[in-house]
């Protein structure tokens, strides 16, 4: 975040985003299950310019063996940005210090939704690979993950969805773009699970009052609702298709 | 360890009576003493003792070359070393994803607060001074966010720059001389918070750690403002909990404040 620097264009005019959205709009949001084949799920995300795949191998054994846990499943969660996937300079390939927090914070949160204690002794991967980076990759990629877990099957206690909110030109906005990412004065990473409502994951920068923290959330709640519907969306049109698939086999 | 697991069930069911093992509020702290300048090598350092955890701080201050997209900024980085003397657990070897989260929470605290005015560390065109801060944990029982914070915070507060010599083009830093403080702006000190058993402590020790599913940290300002906050561990917490957290971390950061 660099919200003085000299090259900072303004973010906000007559009440509108530069991109034309209010404060609280999403960007387009599109998700499509079953993108791949080999993995027992997976989701790809379309938001704003993120593209972002998340596959899902398991539940399977776990190795190395002494590892395994006789009452629940282990997570492991995999959060990388493809060297192309950025406008500016070509980066490295393979986990850094910012995908390896990420990677931790994202178990987490799946750790708290998926129902571990179904399938003791084994492992469930989750893979997040981010291929186009627009602002906001954690938060896509977790969105995603789920999607890729619900479509391998795998009982979670909710969808979780996630939405960044930060503070762009003193006003909080919902779904920071890559550019107000880069100039805003703020920036909170947040996933709910919206049939709660409990906070998930809460990564947060920047110089807020408490009053605005407490909004960040709230607007982070709101607008992982419609996240949500996306979701549900998407994976209401994997299975038909599953369905239609079947259907032909049959007949 | 099955002496871990008997211990965290001791843990849990004593919260469940509104008890700690060591006789303490749930919203206090063990009692925290930082040294300061425990070192004359580097630039600055402190000890931060919260109970029996030990987190060490040391700032060394470098030329550096600035960052392309920073040109007229010095640097700041800070590294975290979970040294195989703090705890069974730890292993020499590369930094594992518990010490890079740690590092990263620190670094984020300071960086959003502007503590150090980076803007004043232009030595010249496409010099700047870094400052580094490493974090070595000595000694591992619990807490270790607000120990390295405070840590971290109290040994830039006592950092003193190198002079700045030039001969020709050549610029070279003299840390024989030293004359003044970073440029610095608000503190940061940071409050963690761990769920066990369904209630909320502060501090937790590593008994009360191990028998957590999760914490929440907040970063406050000298002035009162939020500047960092990281959930982690597989817990949940509401909006309410959330709210009186962010409110309860403004309240004990005085007291911290006053300790840097």
């Amino acid at each position: 975040m660099s919200s003085n620097s000299p090259d900072k264009p303004q973010l906000i005019k007559n009440g509108k985003r530069l991109s034309g959205r209010s404060f609280t709009d999403l960007r387009p949001l599109k998700i499509t299950a079953g993108v791949l084949k080999q993995a027992d799920g997976s989701a790809m995300i379309e938001w704003g310019k993120n593209r972002i795949i998340a596959a899902v191998y398991g539940p399977h054994e776990v190795f190395p063996k002494f590892l395994t846990n006789n009452k629940k499943a282990l997570v492991s969660a995999r959060y990388v940005m493809a060297p192309f996937s950025s406008l500016e300079d070509h980066g490295r390939s393979g986990p850094n210090r910012r995908s390896i927090e990420i990677s931790k914070v994202a178990k987490h949160v799946f750790e708290n939704a998926i129902l571990t204690s179904r399938f003791p002794k084994t492992i469930i991967d989750i893979h997040m690979d981010v291929v186009q980076s627009d602002g906001g990759t954690r938060i896509a990629a977790i969105t995603a993950a789920s999607v890729a877990l619900a479509d391998a099957g795998i009982p979670m206690k909710d969808l979780v969805a996630g939405v960044a909110v930060g503070k762009v030109d003193g006003e909080l906005v919902v779904d920071l773009d890559k550019t107000e990412d880069n100039y805003g004065e703020s920036d909170a990473a947040v996933v709910i699970s919206p049939r709660t409502g409990d906070i998930l994951l809460f990564q947060m920068e920047g110089l807020l009052t408490p009053e605005e923290v407490k909004r960040t959330v709230r607007l982070a709640k709101d607008a992982a609702v419609q996240v949500r519907e996306v979701q549900v969306a998407a994976l209401k049109k994997r299975y038909e298709q599953v369905a239609s698939e079947l259907g032909e086999q049959i007949a | 360890m099955i002496s871990d697991q008997i211990k965290a069930q001791f843990i849990k069911d004593l919260i469940k009576d509104n008890k700690r093992a060591d006789g303490r509020d749930f919203m206090a702290y063990r009692p925290i003493e930082i040294e300061k300048n425990v070192f004359e090598n580097c630039e600055g350092s402190a000890i931060c003792k919260i109970g029996d955890t030990k987190v060490l701080a040391g700032v060394k201050i470098d030329l550096a070359t600035p960052f392309p997209d920073r040109p007229n900024e010095g640097m700041l980085s800070v590294g975290c070393e979970f040294s195989p003397i703090a705890h069974p657990s730890f292993q020499a070897g590369p930094p594992d994803e518990r010490s890079i989260e740690l590092a990263r929470v620190v670094d984020r605290g300071i960086r959003a607060a502007n503590t150090i005015d980076l803007t004043k560390l232009v030595v010249a065109p496409g010099k700047v001074m870094g400052v580094f801060i490493d974090l070595y944990i000595l000694d591992y029982n619990g807490n270790l966010t607000d120990a390295a914070a405070m840590a971290a915070m109290s040994a830039v507060k006592n950092a003193i720059v190198p002079k700045v010599e030039q001969d020709g083009e050549v610029y070279k830093l003299n840390h024989e001389e030293r004359k003044h403080h970073l440029p610095l702006g608000e503190s940061v000190v940071t409050c963690t918070f761990e769920k066990v058993n369904g209630s909320i402590l502060l501090d937790a020790n590593i008994d009360e750690e191990n028998a957590s599913s999760g914490r929440l940290t907040f970063g406050t300002t000298t002035t009162g403002k939020i500047c960092s906050a990281q959930k982690s561990g597989l817990a949940s917490f509401t909006l309410e909990q959330f709210d009186s957290l962010i409110d309860m971390s403004l309240e004990q950061r005085h007291a911290l404040m006053k300790l840097l």
